[in-house]
């Protein structure tokens, strides 16, 4: 069993496909992004992940000219990125396919432009293709270099490159992702007025969401590592009143999960305002303390995204799911159709 | 809007009223992304700001161009912050000498109207999202008389004016009760670089020095909370009207 593969931005956001899930009975029902509105009630709380996307792809090459892909997955500190790094090869190719990288060791230097370098300053006992750097630019100089060579990080299964522009979301403020926060950016402004004339409210975090996938199993297994987020005094607010009025509060992605329930459990118990590291891999059997639905795409089974989606239903329900998606011709992946579950 | 602590992005900013506003904002304490196509230039405006303790990041790019839009305003709220001031202000005359409208190249008008009306266009799609989500934000177009008044041989200039004063009333509608303001302000006949282009043997004693709309320009964004989204102000004009609360200020 498979679904179809969205292989390109679709022209028109408010036709894609959306399975609404009931957690209480199970029940399911396949619907149009355009419903979305009236499937919410007064009061409840969509909270959205504001975070812009890097293009985070560099093209290199090693001190001894082999050619190497580094994907930017989370910035330690100014100038310092955890990477994932790939040999020969591009986007088109499956990253499960590409080649183990050029065997590097600390003090290695890749080479982007004449003037923009990094030296390695680690390679993971877990992973070869992953990899700390240290850049030969900092601050702006280094984000201006990123954007002037930098490419969307993007899979096999795309049409053609992205250009940056397809890789935001309506509300993207500041970069902070190495790839799209997916379930954000199906969501055109004019239903987000929708949404709020009918007395839903919105509130945004941000989260710095990585790679989904490297082409190790190893690694991909380990995905998704720490990733930044703050949470603002205003979204905890928000949070709080519709907690008190019955409104639910739902994630826009699971990247918006990840976040509420990481500061919850980061702090003993509490929703904190604040920067904050998501620590904790969400999966079935922890049972969520703030997100009470999720918007999401479509996951296969096994995918990081998936597990995280099993904390709210049952696996049956969860497999149920992509059988009537199959059956509807609704397709996975960022670009993608979507399910909600509340 | 207090500019104390908020993150602006001026476009136009290495010269004229664009490099003069820069400055107005960082003195009352915003923090500025400077936009323009001319590296060194804006360094020096970067330099100039920071010399007296404020935050400046100089960012090149071509506004007319769609693909800098995304990396223009992603550096500035990585390197500032959320966004919460957008202002509109770079902008070409199109080919010099000025020409009647007949005389101009049909490539040159889409050039024109891809730096004064498109690019603007382009910057606040990318800027007012989030705004928006925040309740929040102020997004300035800079305008002319060429915009109301038919010059000849301002033909290209003028028209893309005119769309950008109308495209603010639009974005003014579509926006309304959301926290989010668009103004669109014509600054007066200044004594710029660029004015000289067009007009080379102007009287230059009877135009107004870019540091002076720049400091009006600074008044009536502090203001802005009671000017009505989607107005058009005629900065020289504005000066004299009584806007509440502000104008006590302004007598200053």
């Amino acid at each position: 069993m498979a679904l179809q593969v969205a292989s390109w931005p679709p022209d028109e956001k408010l036709t894609a496909g959306l399975i609404h899930v009931e957690k209480e009975d199970g029940r399911l029902a396949v619907k149009t992004l355009r419903d979305l509105p009236g499937l919410l009630r007064e009061g409840d709380l969509l909270v959205l992940n504001d975070a812009a996307t890097l293009p985070a792809s560099l093209r290199g090459t090693t001190g001894g000219g082999d050619p190497v892909e580094l994907r930017l997955l989370s910035e330690i500190q100014d100038g310092t990125w955890r990477a994932v790094l790939f040999g020969a090869g591009d986007w088109r190719d499956r990253t499960e396919d590409r080649g183990p990288p050029p065997r590097l060791v600390p003090g290695d230097v890749l080479r982007f432009a004449p003037s923009f370098r990094a030296t390695v300053s680690q390679v993971s006992d877990l992973s070869v293709r992953l990899i700390e750097i240290r850049f030969s630019a900092r601050g702006g100089e280094l984000l201006q270099k990123i954007y002037a060579l930098g490419r969307p990080v993007q899979y096999s299964y795309l049409r053609a490159p992205l250009p940056l522009w397809e890789i935001q979301s309506a509300f993207a403020s500041r970069p902070w992702a190495v790839e799209m926060p997916s379930a954000g950016a199906s969501l055109p402004l004019s239903l987000l007025k929708e949404i709020r004339r009918c007395g839903i409210r919105l509130a945004s975090l941000t989260q710095a969401c990585g790679l989904s996938s490297s082409g190790d199993p190893v690694l991909d297994k380990a995905l998704p590592l720490g990733e930044r987020y703050e949470i603002p005094e205003e979204t905890v607010r928000l949070i709080r009143e519709a907690r008190e009025i019955n409104g639910r509060v739902i994630a826009v992605g699971t990247s918006v999960m990840r976040a509420l329930e990481g500061s919850f459990l980061h702090h003993g118990g509490f929703l904190k305002a604040g920067m904050g590291e998501t620590e904790f891999l969400i999966g079935p059997g922890y049972s969520p303390k703030i997100v009470q639905g999720l918007l999401t795409g479509l996951h296969e089974v096994g995918e990081s995204h998936y597990r995280l989606a099993a904390s709210l239903l049952p696996d049956a329900t969860l497999r149920e799911i992509l059988k009537i998606a199959e059956r509807a011709g609704l397709k996975t992946h960022e670009f993608g159709d979507l399910c909600l579950i509340l | 809007m207090n500019l104390k602590d908020k993150n602006a992005l001026i476009t136009g900013a290495s010269r004229g009223l664009g490099r003069a506003l820069s400055l107005e904002l960082a003195s009352a304490g915003a923090r500025v992304a400077l936009v323009a196509r001319n590296r060194s230039e804006l360094q020096k405006t970067e330099e100039e700001i920071r010399a007296a303790g404020g935050f400046a990041q100089a960012l090149s790019g071509d506004v007319g161009h769609k693909g800098s839009v995304y990396p223009l305003v992603g550096q500035a709220a990585r390197l500032l912050g959320p966004l919460d001031l957008l202002i509109n202000n770079a902008s070409t005359l199109g080919d010099l000498p000025l020409r009647d409208l007949v005389e101009t190249d049909c490539e040159g008008l889409s050039r024109v109207l891809e730096t004064n009306l498109v690019g603007p266009f382009r910057f606040i799609k990318a800027v007012v999202g989030p705004m928006w989500i925040r309740g929040q934000g102020l997004i300035v177009n800079i305008s002319s008389d060429a915009a109301v008044e038919a010059y000849a041989t301002w033909g290209a200039y003028g028209i893309s004016k005119a769309g950008l004063d109308h495209m603010t009333r639009v974005f003014a509608a579509e926006f309304e009760g959301s926290g989010v303001s668009f103004l669109s302000v014509d600054p007066g006949e200044m004594d710029t670089q660029m004015h000289a282009e067009a007009v080379p043997d102007a009287d230059r004693s009877l135009l107004i020095p870019p540091e002076e709309a720049a400091r009006r320009l600074k008044q009536l964004i502090q203001a802005s909370d009671s000017v009505p989204s989607g107005s058009r102000i005629v900065l020289a004009q504005w000066k004299e009207a009584s806007h509440g609360p502000s104008s006590g200020q302004l007598a200053s």
